[in-house]
């Protein structure tokens, strides 16, 4: 499906940018009148990705991270996250709950926290080329009551 | 100030404030642990009354705190968390290793899935 409409956004991977990515596409988002519930989920979801890609995808360098979102004709929205970082060996096990490369400080959420906050989400990854994440997540809106 | 303190005898509440995301989580970290250092308290309790977002790196706050309390057998509780905030801490199971305050300040009856049918 093609979408309606899309935006386009590209960041530094600094911390300081987290705050602004979500809101960015946040604001956006705000054209389909969701629920105060759905921006939450939608910003938090955002955030993990913008996170991953400043600590893992480019960890002790700066790179860019390139966002796009897309407003579907039956309330579909997307975002796609995309970084041209070190890559993701392993996928399905980055994926897994609790499974973290750094310790300490990260406790290996992201991406439960990404599904649980989103309908879906679809990882592409090659190493050394970079990781695309796209979030899709419906917004029903305030409308249906 | 992101974080502010205040003593209850042998407690030490950490009252954090803004958004809890990797960025926020920083500066909160090294204000937290530097105050953890100087008075070792028995017990921690963060506060997210005032915390506006969080992500999983609040999660990796409070994991972090918890291994340093830990090196001189200090506990954590974790009180007003609402909204997001419950939801992502539920998730990662962090009740495990920290005391989940409700509002009044009891212990919060985390229920597993097969009691929530009824």
């Amino acid at each position: 499906m093609k979408p309606v409409q899309s935006m386009k956004l590209e960041i530094e991977s600094r911390s300081v940018n987290e705050a602004f990515a979500r809101a960015a596409v946040s604001a956006f988002a705000a054209q389909l009148d969701p629920t105060v519930e759905e921006l939450a989920d939608l910003r938090t979801a955002v955030s993990e990705a913008v996170t991953n890609c400043i600590v893992h995808a480019y960890r002790e360098t700066v790179g860019r991270i390139y966002i796009t979102a897309s407003v579907y004709p039956d309330g579909m929205f997307s975002v796609k996250i995309r970084d041209k970082g070190c890559g993701i060996e392993d996928v399905v096990k980055a994926m897994e709950p609790l499974f973290t490369t750094l310790g300490g400080e990260r406790a290996g959420l992201g991406f439960a926290v990404m599904e649980s906050f989103s309908d879906s989400v679809r990882v592409r990854s090659a190493v050394g080329k970079g990781t695309v994440v796209t979030l899709y997540k419906r917004i029903r809106g305030r409308s249906d009551g | 100030m992101p974080v502010s303190f205040q003593k209850q005898r042998t407690k030490l509440i950490a009252a954090l404030q803004g958004e809890l995301d990797h960025h926020g989580a920083e500066e909160m970290r090294t204000e937290i642990d530097r105050r953890l250092r100087q008075d070792k308290p028995a017990a921690l309790r963060l506060d997210f009354r005032r915390v506006t977002f969080m992500d999983s790196s609040g999660v990796g706050l409070v994991m972090g705190r918890y291994r340093l309390l830990r090196t001189w057998g200090g506990t954590l509780e974790l009180s007003g968390m609402t909204g997001t905030v419950l939801r992502i801490m539920q998730l990662s199971g962090i009740d495990k290793i920290a005391a989940v305050l409700t509002e009044k300040g009891t212990k919060h009856e985390t229920r597993s899935k097969h009691e929530t049918g009824n």
